[in-house]
């Protein structure tokens, strides 16, 4: 009960650390990859930069418009922000650590239904745009919230089928129970390539990350949902962004990567503490390779069209999603039986 | 366990009592969504933990961001309530009093509820439902999948744009 305590608030320290960092990184990558230099003053290669960026935002003033609706315009990033921690609650980050014989499963909750739970959280999420953006009665903040709603809701959908499939594989809705099955079976990306490629694409638009980031798309909206914020208010939107992006990118890790499961390191018969210390150092690399990824295609792709973006979620992320439905359920079958 | 049911018991008549009573449409609707937390806590407490995740993301993550998708454009804000006439506020009362009078006569013997079956603590986990749904419910399953599938061709029907072919003179047809 304590360890699972204990190892709750290290991972609520681990998730806020990173996407603090993934602010800096995020700022890195985009110099890099524009030929620039990046933040370099505050501390050595700008080091302290997330530090210094959160002081700030905490100094400004925290302003509520005269028309907002005060309650609401509260609650928006509150719910944004503790819907974005909850998740990672269900994420395997390894597998048993024994200190002082006590056994640590580095894995905060396992229900059996742990990848329906990352969904219900994110399905929650939704809130947290649309009511600050609607409590801002501010047209833009209004478009934007809406955006956001209809985007997310129809890319649930896509990510719901492609979740399918591999459920179907792994016969299990525990996110530790298909981590188990990668573990004996080769990784998902083997079997779900297509799967995978779907899952990818829904992941971008349920984090509003670019190319799909009209909820706040700045060339036609201002600021999109979170133009009226200020302070920490702000602060909050743009860090649960980046908390979904940590925890969105550890799921795609532990569904098609095989989680903390590092091929070879079974046969070396190393300490089982030291075995586990490598898998979690594994899933956080792989973790931190979709994170680059993520900010990588952000400073590659162009942003789409909201008509566009309907178009490829209902008409082809949909079909492709139900067809690698029917292709993984007629392979099973050809094979199994 | 029973402190937990005594306050999503709680929240859910409280919440449920708000979606009637605001005058809002926005709070009725945020009422409803906690109203539907609360509903999914009851089920955690019955061990079903896929009936509380799907219930979760079908009513509070799809239906109820629609709700208040549809608010927000058509903008509902403003506090409004229809006028009612005095005629028809005596007759709600009235048929109100009455329907609680029916409930009250129906449940007075039935107070001390003893449950038919034992509590089977694995009935809401996914491999009971499963296997309940694709078994022993095969077939009304497979025709609400196809109600479901009726219901979406409809709208796509619906919401097809009709042609308005333009004759060569010109001019546009009137709507027929």
């Amino acid at each position: 009960m304590i360890a699972t305590a204990i190892f709750l608030l290290v991972l609520f320290v681990i998730t806020l650390s990173v996407a603090a960092y993934s602010t800096y990184g995020e700022r890195k990558v985009a110099a890099f990859l524009q030929d620039r230099i990046g933040p370099n003053r505050a501390g050595p290669f700008g080091i302290l930069q997330p530090l210094a960026d959160g002081t700030k935002m905490f100094m400004k003033e925290d302003f509520v418009p005269l028309h907002a609706n005060k309650k609401l315009f509260l609650l928006g990033p509150a719910i944004a922000m503790v819907t974005a921690l909850l998740t990672g609650v269900v994420i395997p980050w390894g597998g048993t650590l024994t200190v002082f014989g006590t056994t640590i499963n580095l894995q905060g909750a396992d229900p059996e239904i742990g990848i329906l739970y990352v969904f219900a959280m994110v399905s929650i999420g939704v809130y947290g745009i649309m009511l600050g953006g609607w409590a801002s009665n501010n047209k833009f903040a209004l478009l934007g919230a809406v955006r956001a709603a209809s985007q997310m809701v129809s890319y649930e959908l896509g990510m719901g089928l492609s979740i399918v499939a591999l459920v179907m594989l792994t016969g299990t809705l525990s996110l530790s129970g298909i981590v188990d099955y990668q573990i004996a079976h080769g990784w998902g990306i083997i079997q779900q390539p297509l799967g995978f490629l779907l899952f990818l694409v829904c992941a971008f638009a349920e984090t509003n990350r670019a190319p799909f980031d009209m909820p706040e798309c700045e060339t036609e909206l201002v600021g999109g949902y979170h133009t009226e914020f200020s302070s920490m208010r702000l602060g909050f939107y743009l860090f649960a962004e980046y908390t979904n992006m940590f925890i969105s990118s550890a799921v795609i890790s532990t569904l098609y990567f095989g989680g903390y499961h590092v091929p070879g390191l079974a046969s070396l018969g190393l300490d089982p503490n030291v075995a586990a210390i490598i898998g979690v150092a594994a899933m956080f690399a792989k973790t931190f390779f979709f994170i680059f990824f993520f900010m990588w295609v952000r400073w590659s792709v162009p942003r789409f069209r909201f008509d566009q973006l309907m178009n490829l979620g209902w008409k082809k992320l949909i079909p492709l999603g139900i067809l690698n439905i029917l292709l993984t359920g007629g392979i099973h079958y050809l094979f199994n039986h | 366990m029973l402190a937990f049911f005594y306050l999503f018991a709680a929240i859910s008549v409280i919440s449920a009592l708000i979606v009637v009573s605001a005058r809002s449409p926005i709070n009725s609707v945020i009422a409803l969504v906690v109203c539907f937390l609360s509903i999914a806590g009851h089920y955690i407490l019955l061990n079903a933990q896929f009936l509380a995740m799907v219930h979760i993301i079908v009513y509070t993550g799809a239906i109820m961001v629609l709700f208040l998708f549809v608010i927000m454009l058509l903008n509902l804000n403003k506090a409004t309530e229809p006028m009612k006439t005095l005629g028809t506020r005596v007759a709600a009362v009235l048929a109100g009093g009455l329907f609680f009078l029916t409930l009250m006569a129906a449940i007075r013997h039935g107070i001390n509820i003893t449950p038919a079956n034992e509590f089977d603590p694995g009935v809401g986990l996914v491999r009971s439902v499963g296997l309940s749904l694709f078994k022993e419910f095969l077939l009304p399953f497979e025709v609400s999948s196809v109600l479901f599938l009726s219901a979406m061709v409809g709208v796509v029907m619906l919401a097809k744009k009709e042609k308005v072919v333009v004759p060569k003179d010109g001019v546009e047809p009137s709507k027929a």
